[in-house]
């Protein structure tokens, strides 16, 4: 059966998959979809269309709302046939590692009916409306507010570090619906239209260079009582279930297929001695990091597999979330140190590939603060794992 | 992908395995080892008990007496005696002797030694390492003279010492490495016999003109490098295992301590400071189980990188335990200090493992060779 499943998605994949979709992906060439989404590469759009229109950009979402309706065992096929031909992923969406899955969960009918179909689709690109400029790690002290005025909401305040929010559609924000109860007990969930006079998204500059993540201003915009998610002031039970889904992919963020193997890229820059990379202090630490990230991508296939068996996720995506992005800023600090001087060179001089590698090793320095920094990320293992008072 | 899950057998193993430990071995076990100056480490009728379970024979094949269950299961009763830091001749005599004679003994050595291994009638002590470091160059020789070897040469910490009927001596030959199998009782096996830090005891071994037959050297008389490397693979996931065992049972005490003892009118668990520690070891310790997974699973498929997972799996447990340990001393405060409290004994039990097959910086070496950087 998976044999026969095999077979034919790698026939498949042969025979839809663009020739340059083979190659690794450049960064100004990631698919991210939306309204604005400009396919540089054209055939990234073929790509997405085919993929898209057999569900497998979210492969393992029920049928009804365009999803490929995989079992999990053949999702991991599918991802492996993937991987084997070297396949761009087709769609990078926070849609689908972060609402998709709590929609499917908290949703109506109508909503996932309306929303889960573009996202697959890429049609629609979402951002995540969380952090405030005073509340942080302590998001549940956020201020942004919503109130109900006949059928809609009218929210004002503001939002900070959202990525990406220059370039996404729609926005799935937490907002307070109940100034009067408890920090916890006034948080709503909903899903708000970027595209309207009240919202204002503001690129902040990044110490890379870049400008993901933007400032987001609410005032008086608005929102249809049927994009509140689940119950009105039930939202912070939501709010968590998205965040685990959250970790879960951040925490893969080590796994990036362009790259060449660290150790390869070692030795191609560094001095060796009988075929050994000569500094003995260096070539100890890279051994360390990279027995610890093997470790690790053994222990996220084997929690996937204590998953099937029933194992709930919750607070391990904890430890993953904090394992990969230690493991993640580790590897570019050894990365750095294989460029040397290459490694220094901001613009003018030099290879693209390195210039690039610094800008994702201070990139990198993100990745144990979004999503719920290290220090939250142990406080959550401490509480909720070992039961620690 | 490798099968993660474990089988209904592998489960029951685990149960049998955690009892017989718990009620035969506990921690008290060592410490009554020590104090009473026992001068074998272990006591026979504990072997005969696991004979009688099959656990001696597990790696044997049924032709001999065995159970052919492979490492998988022999992890499971290893983990579980490394909870209770039941140090057990499985190590030497099960991981290391009868998966080297499994795989390269002649038939007739076969015929013999297997089954009495299985039976729990022969314990076998293996004298490799010489100097003060595992993986120094070996001088001890053995040379073929008149029909009979003549080995001579010197061999450091020799667990299972006294308790052994057989010694494994690696020695170097005119054909590259071999070994060769010598009775304990035999003329110019000269014995230094000492305690380890955790009281359990041990010796130094020095061979003057030893004398075997020619039939004591196992298998051909061919080069013994590649069964030297395996024997250290198996030796250092086995012992992984242990210590993945132990440092297991290092946390959960520790963790068990901070819900219970009270400063500043709350239990100190409360503290932040120590939440992260303990929460960064469970991290380490999920890890760990992994790699130790993955390589005693390497040994059953004689994988093309078991070499690559063995010393993974002990350069990490060997950081990954001391770790625990220095950890759950410190947390223990004063009363972690003392030798009425177990928790030292943890701390014992990883320095003595660091050391043996291998310490990290070791493995590390071994590991990136075997990657090729
Ligand atoms: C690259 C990037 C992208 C992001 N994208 C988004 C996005 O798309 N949407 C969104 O909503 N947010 C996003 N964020 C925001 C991110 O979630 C927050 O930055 C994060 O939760 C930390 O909040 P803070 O910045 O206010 O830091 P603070 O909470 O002020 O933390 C400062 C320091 O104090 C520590 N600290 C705080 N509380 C505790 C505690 N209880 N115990 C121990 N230490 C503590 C923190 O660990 C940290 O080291 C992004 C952040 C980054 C860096």
């Amino acid at each position: 059966m998976l044999q026969d499943f095999r077979a034919e998605v790698r026939q498949w994949l042969e025979a839809n998959c663009p020739a340059s979709m083979r190659t690794p992906t450049m960064e100004e060439e990631e698919v991210w979809g939306g309204r604005k989404e400009q396919f540089k590469n054209p055939e990234s759009k073929v790509w997405l269309e085919r993929m898209a229109a057999k569900g497998w950009t979210a492969p393992e979402w029920p049928k009804a709302y365009g999803g490929g309706g995989l079992k999990p065992q053949e999702a991991l096929i599918l991802k492996e046939e993937m991987q084997r031909l070297g396949c761009r992923p087709p769609l990078l969406s926070f849609g689908i590692w972060m609402l998709g899955p709590v929609l499917l969960q908290y949703g109506t009918e109508e909503q996932k009916k309306k929303h889960l179909p573009e996202i697959v689709q890429g049609k629609v690109r979402w951002c995540q409306g969380y952090s405030e400029p005073a509340a942080g790690s302590d998001l549940a002290s956020l201020q942004t507010r919503a109130e109900l005025v006949g059928d809609q909401f009218i929210i004002n305040g503001s939002k900070v570090w959202t990525s990406y929010a220059d370039s996404s559609d729609w926005i799935f924000c937490l907002v307070r619906t109940d100034p009067n109860a408890g920090k916890q007990q006034g948080i709503s969930f909903m899903l708000i239209d970027m595209n309207q006079p009240g919202v204002k998204a503001e690129p902040i500059r990044l110490i890379s260079g870049a400008s993901p993540f933007c400032e987001v201003f609410f005032s008086d915009a608005k929102t249809s009582k049927d994009n509140l998610i689940g119950p009105l002031n039930g939202g912070w039970q939501i709010a968590k279930a998205l965040l685990t889904h959250e970790r879960q992919a951040i925490s893969e963020i080590n796994k990036k297929a362009s790259e060449l193997p660290l150790e390869i890229q070692a030795k191609h820059k560094l001095p060796t001695r009988n075929g050994q990379l000569a500094d003995e202090h260096f070539r100890q630490r890279l051994a360390a990091w990279h027995m610890d990230n093997t470790a690790f991508e053994w222990t996220l296939e084997r929690e996937m597999s204590l998953q099937k068996a029933g194992h709930s996720p919750g607070a391990a995506s904890s430890m993953f979330k904090l394992y990969g992005t230690e493991l993640n800023k580790r590897k570019y600090e050894l990365m750095m140190e294989v460029s040397g001087f290459q490694s220094l060179i901001w613009e003018g001089a030099g290879d693209e590939k390195d210039r690039q590698a610094t800008r994702d090793w201070l990139r990198s320095k993100g990745n144990s603060i979004e999503g719920g920094t290290s220090e939250i990320q142990l406080n959550v293992i401490a509480k909720r794992v070992l039961g620690l008072p | 992908m490798m099968n993660w899950d474990m089988t209904d057998e592998e489960k029951l193993l685990k149960v049998s395995a955690a009892n017989f430990f718990r009620e035969k071995m506990p921690i008290n076990h060592l410490r009554r080892i020590r104090d009473t100056n026992d001068p074998l480490g272990f006591p026979r009728e504990a072997w005969q008990d696991m004979a009688s379970l099959g656990w001696t024979g597990i790696l044997i094949d049924e032709d001999h007496g065995g159970l052919n269950f492979g490492f998988r299961g022999l992890g499971l009763i290893l983990e579980a005696a490394g909870r209770q830091l039941a140090a057990t001749p499985l190590l030497s005599t099960v991981a290391g002797a009868s998966r080297l004679l499994q795989k390269n003994a002649n038939l007739e050595q076969k015929e013999t030694l297997l089954p009495a291994i299985a039976a729990g009638e022969t314990i076998i002590a293996l004298a490799h390492d010489e100097g003060q470091h595992h993986g120094q160059d070996i001088s001890t020789h053995a040379t073929l003279q008149g029909g009979k070897y003549v080995i001579q040469g010197r061999k450091s910490l020799v667990l299972d010492a006294a308790l052994a009927d057989q010694i494994l001596v690696l020695a170097r030959t005119d054909q590259g490495l071999g070994w060769f199998l010598v009775p304990h009782k035999t003329q110019g096996l000269q014995w230094e016999h000492f305690r380890l830090i955790d009281g359990r005891p041990a010796a130094h071994l020095s061979l003057q003109r030893v004398e075997v037959p020619a039939s004591a050297r196992i298998g051909t008389m061919k080069d013994a490098t590649a069964s030297y490397e395996d024997l250290r693979n198996a030796c250092a996931v086995g012992l992984a295992t242990e210590m993945l065992g132990a440092a297991t049972a290092a946390f959960e005490m520790t963790l068990a301590y901070l819900k219970e003892r009270k400063q500043f009118g709350v239990a100190i668990g409360t503290f932040q400071a120590l939440q992260h520690r303990m929460a960064n070891l469970y991290c380490e310790l999920e890890v760990s189980r992994s790699v130790v997974q993955r390589a005693l699973a390497a040994l059953d498929e004689d994988h093309a990188k078991t070499t690559v997972f063995a010393s993974l799996a002990k350069g990490k447990l060997n950081d990954v335990m001391h770790a625990v340990a220095t950890e759950s001393i410190q947390l223990h405060g004063g009363i972690g200090m003392t030798d009425e409290h177990n928790i030292g004994f943890f701390l014992k039990r990883s320095r003595i493992n660091n050391e043996l097959f291998g310490s990290a910086s070791f493995h590390r070496d071994r590991y990136a060779k075997a990657l090729e950087f």
